[in-house]
């Protein structure tokens, strides 16, 4: 039963490091690249800003879902 | 917290728990008596909380319709008309087609996951306590069995339902657009294509697989995101809310995080809804 336990621990932690590690590296890219075309075309940054943001919902999305499963197993299963 | 020492896990698990509703064979029954009752249990807090917030948008934005003026508007109007124009904008930014629908559609589902998510925002006993009190004095229950869950995003039956309303738009889009026929050959004759008539009927079931792992994968990110974001966040408010003193400061900052997760979450939800009908209803492949 302790393994059990010790694993499910493991395993949330997998979870949710990975899935942080992935949106990490996601944002990073995304964010650098918006600030770059934004000092280069600056007329053109509220359109590249709505579209930033739907991005950053999806990057967000996979981890996220990461960190329920992760919430869910370590509370309630 | 309740007034004798509970467990924190047992505190968790209390305020993540939905008031459940079913019918059995003696009536109607409750919470703890559902356990085992399968498919047909209504989450009520989930359903009225939705619900009223549901009627709640409708009712401020008719009464600001209505009381709408040519002259000098007041500040509740102009907010209005700047939540009306900001969706307006967005829905012609990325639909193309023609539709009566999808407009009215993006701003109800912007506003209402808004709100739903804002429940977020109110301390996490005030309302579950509230609930336990209302349960123990009034029914004569014992206040750890009466639950309560305020955020009805962080239940994935709402979410879930919200997503599966898109996903059956999205169709219904599609075949109304390009016809049944355009409809199945979306599905089986994309992305891979040939020329070579043996080829393409070779290919047609890779394709098939494809498109219908595209499509499913469609509500089911938009309800997992959704309600992914959500819990993750109401389950952190209530980790710190069991701090003790500290978290005063800590639930500020996270708030004020959460302010930014609560409106991006709503937005998103939107404009993946535009997206996607947009896509059902392009025709150019």
């Amino acid at each position: 039963m302790e393994l059990v336990l010790g694993l499910k621990y493991i395993a949330v932690a997998l979870l949710i490091g990975f899935g942080a590690i992935g949106t990490a590296i996601g944002f990073g890219n995304m964010g650098g690249k918006f600030l770059e075309a934004c000092a280069r075309q600056p007329d053109l940054a509220p359109s590249l800003q709505v579209k930033m943001f739907i991005l950053a919902g999806l990057i967000d999305a996979v981890a996220m879902i990461g960190v329920g499963i992760a919430m869910v197993l370590l509370f309630v299963l | 917290m309740a007034a004798e020492e509970v467990s924190l896990s047992g505190h968790i698990q209390h305020h993540l728990t939905n008031a459940k509703m079913c019918s059995t064979d003696t009536g109607l029954a409750f919470n703890k008596a559902c356990s085992d009752s399968g498919f047909w249990t209504w989450h009520i807090d989930t359903l009225a909380w939705s619900i009223g917030l549901g009627l709640l948008f409708l009712w401020v934005f008719k009464s600001a319709a209505s009381k709408a003026t040519l002259g000098v508007p007041g500040k509740w109007q102009c907010f209005i008309e700047m939540v009306v124009e900001f969706v307006d904008l967005n829905v012609k930014d990325t639909f193309h087609g023609k539709s009566k629908l999808i407009a009215p559609l993006a701003l109800t589902i912007f506003v209402w996951v808004f709100l739903m998510n804002l429940m977020d925002l109110i301390p996490v006993d005030f309302l579950p306590a509230l609930a336990g009190l209302i349960g123990s004095s009034a029914f004569g229950m014992d206040s750890h069995d009466v639950y309560m869950k305020v955020v009805p995003t962080t239940d994935i039956n709402l979410t879930a339902a919200l997503a599966i309303g898109v996903f059956l738009l999205m169709i219904g889009y599609s075949i109304k657009i390009k016809g049944i026929k355009g409809f199945i050959a979306e599905l089986t004759l994309h992305p891979f294509s040939s020329d070579n008539k043996l080829v393409q009927v070779l290919l047609i079931p890779f394709n098939l697989l494809l498109e219908t792992i595209a499509l499913v994968a469609k509500p089911f990110s938009l309800a997992l995101r959704l309600f992914g974001n959500l819990y993750a966040g109401e389950l952190i408010f209530i980790l710190i809310g069991a701090v003790g003193l500290m978290q005063l400061p800590l639930h500020f900052i996270w708030a004020i995080f959460h302010i930014l997760v609560i409106v991006l979450q709503a937005f998103v939800f939107m404009m993946l809804t535009i997206v996607y009908l947009s896509m059902a209803s392009s025709d150019n492949h």
